[in-house]
């Protein structure tokens, strides 16, 4: 394992910003995290299947049915920005 | 006894023979509240009028009919705020009931009151709330754990009877350690995340509070079963979790993690669950020693894990839909990251970028799909054990309440406190925490928490192993001194 995280790179990945402070706090706090979780390295895996979920459910399908759910009100109603049953964000396209 | 100490049994009792309605617990409660929670902190917001109408209308004769439940600020309850402790839903108004909120008021209960978290359940001491400071009532100046520090500060404050959680790796047992209440965990999949605001979703689990382990069966009672609107949720016949309460404890097997007692436990927290556990010998329990070898690794795993699903549940978060949009963006991208970037605090940020890396290009194999393997390993660990035992019995955490402020800056020793808590999530299996004593610390004292663990969907058994030690051992009566 590489432990060559960027915080200011990742953070971009994330939609986030970080101040110069942030960046540098982050930057030690999770290179300690990381130095400790390359204990796993230690663990012998050959031949084991990864656990995605304790259950082992597969497929859980239903019927493409309408049901009663929410009223476009009800959708929009905590929405920053709205108009027409529309949820409204600043200009994608130029 | 004062009212708000009763138990939900014992409130229910009165209840029923009429002594006492739900409107007089109410106002019982809201005596307590404007007493104590200026210094405890628990709660966010009531819903006091809701409260008293649905009092006023409740049918006793229902399994929970007019109980008040208070509930932690990450579960949606229509009508009320659900803030996830969090500046970027500030001002977001639920709209439906999460689906154990639906079943709740099935059973006749009274969802009130919003309690205190830490933000997004990230966090072992709820100091990472965004909206305020929740104390431990034992000692005003610790922490009551997290990530429900105040779903369990409310019930162990006798301001609630009882009240909701969520457990992603020790978020409710832990803080019921620390508070001195008990804390239920159920079995993956046992109880519905739907309404539940998502942080890991292969490991978050709703569970109660209590202040008995009977009332924490008989809330579990209302809350398990298949819901269709989560795919995870079990398709298994539901126990009267009450069931097996009261039965002695012969023929039980009960395993001592040789993992779990090692050094670096405070010798207090050692001596009350040693104890117990000959208590447990006393009362007709085999003792035997097992080992889950890989437990070492667990927090490795899940920090891992954890991280990594909520960096993709979080991404949610961005100003279009709901909560929080950040002033005046000049474009799309900008709203993003402003939003969010101003939204989130620091131990969530830290966490979706921790996340955002584990699974990124180049890094996923090494980081993420091995810790799924080793996942499989601590699973594995647990199905050997519980071949040979009942359930395992060990420390809900290695040490008591610490003092507020004294981590926060070392998100590694925070992490470090969930050592005996991870596993199970990751494995899957219940878990309970109830009290086994106090440690005395600098004049303080302070409650123990003795951990259960159980096979997936035995609860029945767990809460019956755990009820009588607690029957036999005064811990649950203490109360704090507020």
């Amino acid at each position: 394992m590489s432990a060559e995280l960027n915080v200011r790179h990742t953070a971009q990945l994330a939609r986030l910003e970080l101040t110069d402070a942030e960046a540098a706090k982050f930057q030690s706090q999770l290179n300690q995290v990381l130095g400790y979780v390359r204990k796993l390295e230690e663990v012998d895996v050959s031949g084991v299947e990864p656990t995605a979920h304790s259950n082992q459910v597969h497929n859980v399908f239903r019927e493409d049915a309408s049901r009663e759910w929410f009223t476009p009100e009800v959708a929009l109603s905590n929405a920053p920005r709205q108009a027409n049953q529309l949820f409204i964000v600043p200009k994608v396209l130029e | 006894m004062d009212l708000h100490s009763l138990s939900l049994s014992a409130l229910q009792a009165q209840f029923r023979s009429g002594t006492l309605t739900p409107l007089d617990a109410l106002d019982a409660l809201e005596k307590r509240i404007s007493a104590v929670d200026g210094r405890v902190g628990g709660y966010l917001s009531l819903n006091r009028d809701r409260a008293r109408a649905e009092a006023a209308a409740a049918d006793v004769s229902l399994p929970l009919g007019g109980i008040p439940i208070a509930i932690k600020d990450v579960i949606n309850v229509q009508g009320d705020p659900c803030t996830a402790a969090s500046r970027i839903l500030q001002g977001y108004t639920a709209t439906y009931d999460a689906t154990v909120v639906r079943k709740l008021r099935a059973a006749g209960a009274i969802p009130f009151g919003r309690v205190n978290m830490d933000e997004f359940a990230m966090g072992s001491s709820t100091e990472n709330s965004a909206l305020q400071r929740t104390a431990n009532p034992w000692d005003l100046n610790r922490i009551p754990g997290g990530s429900s520090g105040g779903s369990a500060a409310v019930v162990a404050a006798d301001e609630a009877f009882a009240s909701l959680g969520s457990d992603t790796g020790g978020s409710i047992r832990q803080p019921a350690a620390l508070c001195g209440c008990v804390g239920l965990k159920p079995t993956y999949g046992r109880v519905s995340r739907f309404g539940l605001i998502a942080f890991a979703s292969s490991l978050d689990q709703i569970g109660p509070f209590t202040k008995t382990v009977e009332d924490s069966a008989r809330v579990l009672n209302a809350l398990a079963g298949k819901d269709p609107q989560d795919s995870t949720s079990l398709d298994l016949p539901v126990d009267d979790y009450t069931r097996l309460l009261g039965r002695d404890l012969k023929g039980v097997k009960l395993g001592m993690p040789k993992e779990y007692f090692i050094d670096g436990i405070d010798p207090q927290v050692d001596a009350a669950v040693r104890a117990a556990i000959r208590q447990y010998e006393a009362l007709g329990a085999e003792i035997v020693e097992v080992s889950l070898p890989h437990t070492e690794y667990a927090v490795a795993v899940y920090y891992i894990i954890a991280t990594a699903e909520a960096s993709a549940n979080l991404a949610r978060y961005d100003g279009v839909r709901f909560g929080k949009r950040a002033d005046d963006p000049r474009n799309l991208l900008e709203m993003y990251v402003r939003t969010r970037s101003e939204g989130f605090g620091e131990e969530v940020k830290r966490r979706i970028i921790l996340g955002t890396y584990v699974l990124s290009s180049g890094y996923y194999d090494a980081y993420y799909l091995r810790a799924q393997k080793v996942r499989t390993l601590i699973r594995q660990d647990f199905t050997k054990a519980f071949e040979k035992v009942d359930a395992l019995i060990c420390p809900t955490s290695p040490e008591v309440a610490f003092k507020i402020g004294d981590r926060s800056g070392d998100p590694l020793k925070m992490y470090l406190a969930d050592i005996f808590t991870i596993a199970a999530n990751l494995a899957g299996n219940c878990g309970i925490s109830l009290p086994c004593g106090f440690a005395n610390v600098e004049g303080s004292r302070l409650p123990v928490g003795l951990q259960l663990l159980g096979k997936p969907m035995e609860e029945a058994k767990l809460l019956s192993i755990a009820h009588a030690y607690e029957q036999s051992t005064p811990w649950h009566k203490e109360r704090p001194a507020l």
